[in-house]
């Protein structure tokens, strides 16, 4: 994420778990001078109505992201490959959760 | 009650002050930060006003003598390390002045048990301003400098005794003292010298006598109120 002279301030990512045993989802992006005032502004921006119960930041430029241009070799293979998902079982009656 | 007006008057004043950097702040995360703290503040003085009376009623149509807050309050927000310097002074002595009325059994106990959390964040956001201002550029050292300076003669005030809080304010202050002390020395900035309250005006503030700033603030606050007496929407 270059472009960003003029001394404005690096973009963060921003990653929310909801509540305990949750994993964190990403949730936005902001700006901020550093990763402590970076945590501050996620706390305001996405966690002031109670939606989180921890935090993380990362620099945006340290996601190494995959490239729209790779969808096909990256993504097409595995769309005709039923067998690599688990649909073949009956599932037992009484568990839920899967 | 002189104490539920005092400090619901800090709290209400601070909150429009803050909201007035909505569409005007260096960026849009500050906006949030700043209208965040605005809000809590504004949350604070609906319970401390309703203790006195009705809250709209105290908020909107009262006259500028009528009102209890400190001086510092009201000062206007300059730049934005002015801002930091009075969120700074200010939300320290909140923070510290609620922890004491916490452990308390007075009426405000409950108030300062729940708001003091709120406040530990303002003071926080204070501080890390005040280390990146103090220890940034040339400029914003210089910035902050100034700001402090010139708020340090209306910090006296906020150590007045308030009748009704059951509070040691001779040892506030000199908890005060070290706190701020020990943010700015890690800013690279030091304590103001001169006076930390005038003589002639700065710490009248709780006996209604107000800065030449307040009164537009106040006609800015209430207009709407007073125009369209009863307003819902």
């Amino acid at each position: 994420m270059s472009g960003e002279g003029n001394g404005a301030w690096p973009l963060w990512e921003v990653f929310v778990r909801g509540r305990r045993g949750l994993a964190h989802t990403h949730a936005g992006s902001l700006h901020a001078p550093d990763a402590e005032m970076a945590l501050r502004n996620a706390r305001d921006l996405y966690t002031r109505r109670s939606e989180g119960v921890s935090l993380w930041v990362v620099p945006s430029a340290s996601i190494t992201a995959s490239s729209p241009d790779e969808k096909d070799p990256f993504f097409e293979p595995a769309a005709d490959k039923p067998y690599r998902h688990p649909t073949f079982y009956e599932i037992p009656e009484g568990v839920r959760h899967l | 009650m002189t104490a539920a007006l005092a400090l619901g008057d800090d709290a209400l004043v601070l909150s429009h002050r803050l909201g007035e950097w909505a569409g005007h702040a260096p960026v849009l995360e500050e906006e949030v930060a700043l209208a965040n703290i605005a809000l809590d503040l504004l949350g604070q003085a609906r319970v401390l006003l309703s203790l006195a009376g009705d809250e709209d009623e105290l908020a909107y149509l009262r006259e500028e003598r009528a009102f209890r807050n400190v001086q510092l309050v009201e000062q206007p927000n300059g730049d934005f390390a002015h801002t930091i310097a009075r969120q700074l002074y200010f939300s320290t002595y909140q923070e510290l002045l609620y922890e004491e009325l916490a452990r308390g059994d007075g009426p405000f106990a409950p108030l300062a048990a729940k708001a003091v959390k709120e406040v530990a964040y303002h003071r926080d956001h204070a501080e890390q301003w005040t280390l990146r201002l103090g220890d940034g550029t040339e400029e914003s050292h210089q910035r902050m400098r100034r700001a402090l300076d010139a708020l340090w003669r209306f910090t006296g005030e906020l150590f007045e005794p308030v009748e009704g809080c059951e509070v040691e304010w001779s040892a506030l202050h000199g908890a005060w003292l070290s706190r701020v002390t020990a943010v700015l020395t890690r800013a690279t900035l030091s304590l103001p010298e001169g006076p930390w309250r005038g003589a002639w005006a700065a710490g009248a503030g709780r006996q209604g006598i107000h800065t030449e700033p307040f009164g537009p603030m106040l006609a800015q606050m209430q207009h709407l109120h007073r125009s369209h007496p009863g307003a819902a929407w």
